[in-house]
């Protein structure tokens, strides 16, 4: 009875989604790890909405299997080898945590196909992909400049890694172009997930005179609360209008479908290489939710400021970028900071009040 | 509205689902059962209690199906510990890792969904009294409930012959069993009463904390219950102070950080679960052979004799 018990709620637990077909000879079989749950509305939630574009794309050509609620570090390998023993030939991994056991497995199974979200190692079979989440941040921090009564944004941070310190960096820096004396308060929540501890964060900035709100964590919980104080916040992820439609200002939007659908047409094709794909707003994996709750002036300048970027006139890291310090970076990347100081951002750019966790 | 009047009441919201989970808990560990699926049960209690709310529209009734879901999967947990004398700690754990999985299940539907946050008190002169006002008369009900069932809690293992039959049960059920009290009925019922508690603690959440339903959406709070219960050293009273202590550190470092004290965030994150061990050690401690320690037949099957 017990055995049989735990073996009901393992089912539960792993809810594995498969094809339809029995008969797998001829398809490819993609493996998805995730995460969170996939209902989590944010992250997760996003990723799964761009397999399913996959599969409505490539419809039976394809037969994919997601694992959620995976935790990230040394614990995801026995996931990652196991959709990779059970034959998949293509292997997204959904998260920064997951690097080092992707890797890890990818050499430990060259003819398989691996693909990283938001890291930077890459071997070659196992290529990465992000998303310049950076471009839509700074567009949130010109709108936030101009929005905010009391100067002061607030930032609930989920942890020190390079893509949420390179988004931090790229809020104040176009809230600074709307407003030189921005404030921004960043609270660490050392979690992705934890709608409660998000919530408790953003009531924390909300009583501590914060009055625009952004999020780098997965669920509205955060929108929600701004909802409940009246003062405005951004969606994270997915579009979240709904449970602010009188607070929202616009959301960043994942959008990994088309990524999804490319690389999987690249393995069918047998033209697949490892690469380090990192598209924004012009190739559309980065897309803004809707301008609303703000005056046309403010909406006028957020659609200006998007068109700049995807135009390629305007970069969120344009020399001369100060550090903390009020010193010039380095810049490497001639005109810009190059993708490789982005994608390795350790350092706070001036006006930021807070001190990166563990430096 | 103060600052400090605001933390207060964010770290009483933050503690009560603790709070009402660990009580329960610690029933059923004074009864000798030890219950690991808290979690599993809580999670259950959220996503029915919102399933229960978003249909009818009311809070009452969405907190009844979060007890109502809490005592369904507390009673397979006794199906298999008392009746089938199952180890508690293997079924424990299957029953959170079937509690998460089912919950995600049963509230996929809901994800999404929003509903009416529970109403808070409001008495006409005294929730607008300064500073306690709203701490003490603007709540909503699943808090002052939190704490009326410590105090019941506390008075009916102390104070009633029921409460001592309880602990004599959780102390040595072979003794207990020889004086004739029927073992396995008492610790049914402490069962689901903890069940039903874990599943309020849940139903807490998105009735009330955040108003919405996503899976997984405990994160953990099922595993902090239980540490509390063992760290108040099984005693009501220490088990209201440590969640609360918990809560309060948990917000303080929250205001801490967006005052920017450069203080690590990861010792901040930490911080809580080091304060609330340390002080509750400290006082145990302190009352030295007065403090209560762990039921002795605590996570004992227990087969009676013919």
């Amino acid at each position: 009875m017990k055995k049989l018990m735990m073996t009901a709620a393992v089912a539960a637990l792993t809810i594995v989604s498969t094809g339809f077909s029995a008969s797998a000879a001829d398809k490819l079989k993609i493996g998805f790890i995730y995460l969170g749950p996939v209902g989590d509305l944010g992250w997760t939630y996003m990723h799964e909405l761009g397999r399913q574009m996959m599969v409505k794309e490539l419809g039976d050509k394809v037969e994919t299997t997601y694992l959620e609620n995976v935790s990230e570090g040394p614990d995801s390998e026995r996931s990652i080898e196991q959709l990779a023993r059970t034959g998949h030939q293509l292997i997204f991994t959904t998260s920064f945590g997951y690097m080092d056991p992707t890797l890890k497995v990818a050499k430990k199974y060259p003819k398989i196909k691996f693909e990283h979200a938001t890291g930077f190692k890459r071997a070659d079979n196992m290529g990465t992909y992000s998303g310049k989440f950076h471009e839509g941040r700074y567009i949130q921090g010109v709108i936030a400049g101009k929005m905010s009564k009391t100067g002061t944004l607030g930032y609930i941070a989920s942890f020190p890694i390079p893509e949420v310190i390179a988004g931090i960096n790229a809020t104040i820096l176009g809230a600074q172009t709307t407003n030189p004396n921005i404030k921004l308060k960043v609270i660490w929540v050392n979690t992705w997930f934890d709608p409660g501890k998000e919530a408790d964060a953003a009531k924390a900035l909300a009583d501590q005179g914060v009055d625009v709100i952004m999020q780098h964590t997965d669920s509205p919980a955060a929108m929600q609360v701004a909802a409940q104080r009246g003062i405005m916040a951004f969606g994270q992820d997915s579009d979240m209008i709904k449970f602010g439609p009188k607070t929202q200002l616009t959301a960043i939007v994942n959008n990994w479908g088309p990524y999804y659908t490319r690389a999987a047409k690249a393995a069918l094709d047998g033209t697949w290489k490892a690469e380090d794909t990192w598209d924004g707003l012009k190739e559309k994996m980065v897309l803004m939710a809707a301008y609303t709750n703000m005056p046309d002036d403010v909406k006028a300048l957020a659609e200006k400021t998007e068109a700049e970027i995807i135009a390629g006139t305007l970069n969120p890291f344009k020399c001369p970028v100060l550090g903390q310090d009020g010193k010039p970076v380095e810049c490497k990347g001639g005109a810009n900071l190059d993708n490789g100081q982005i994608l390795g951002m350790n350092f706070y750019v001036k006006g930021v009040d807070d001190k990166i966790p563990g430096k | 509205m103060g600052l400090l009047e605001a933390i207060i009441i964010s770290v009483i919201a933050a503690s009560t689902p603790l709070l009402l989970a660990a009580a329960g808990e610690l029933v059923v560990e004074r009864s000798g059962v030890l219950n690991l699926g808290t979690e599993g049960m809580m999670i259950m209690g959220a996503a029915c209690g919102f399933a229960g709310c978003w249909l009818t529209g009311s809070t009452f009734i969405g907190a009844l199906c979060g007890i109502a879901a809490g005592c369904a999967l507390s009673l397979v947990f006794a199906a298999l510990t008392l009746g089938l004398a199952v180890n508690q700690v293997a079924a424990g754990l299957a029953l959170t890792i079937l509690g998460v999985g089912l919950s995600g299940l049963i509230g996929a539907g809901f994800v999404g969904e929003k509903i009416t946050p529970a109403p808070h008190l409001y008495l006409p002169v005294l929730t607008g009294l300064p500073f306690i006002g709203k701490i003490l008369f603007g709540q909503d009900g699943f808090v002052y409930f939190s704490v009326a069932l410590v105090i019941g809690i506390w008075w009916f293992l102390y104070r009633t012959r029921a409460g001592l039959v309880l602990r004599a049960v959780g102390d040595s059920h072979t003794s207990a069993h020889a004086l004739g009290y029927p073992v396995l009925k008492i610790r049914l019922l402490a069962v689901l009463f903890g069940g039903g508690c874990a599943g309020l603690g849940g139903a807490f959440l998105p009735l009330a904390y955040t108003p919405f339903f996503i899976p997984g959406m405990t994160a953990g709070r099922g595993w902090i219950a239980l540490a509390l219960v063992v760290f108040s050293s099984w005693m009501p009273g220490r088990l209201a102070a440590g969640a609360y202590l918990f809560g309060a550190v948990t917000i303080m470092q929250l205001h801490a950080q967006a005052f920017g004290l450069g203080i690590p965030s990861q010792l901040m994150t930490a911080l809580p679960y080091l304060a609330t061990v340390i002080v509750l050690v400290l006082i145990s401690r302190a009352r030295g052979s007065a403090g209560s320690v762990a039921p002795a037949s605590l996570g004992i099957v227990f087969v009676p004799d013919r």
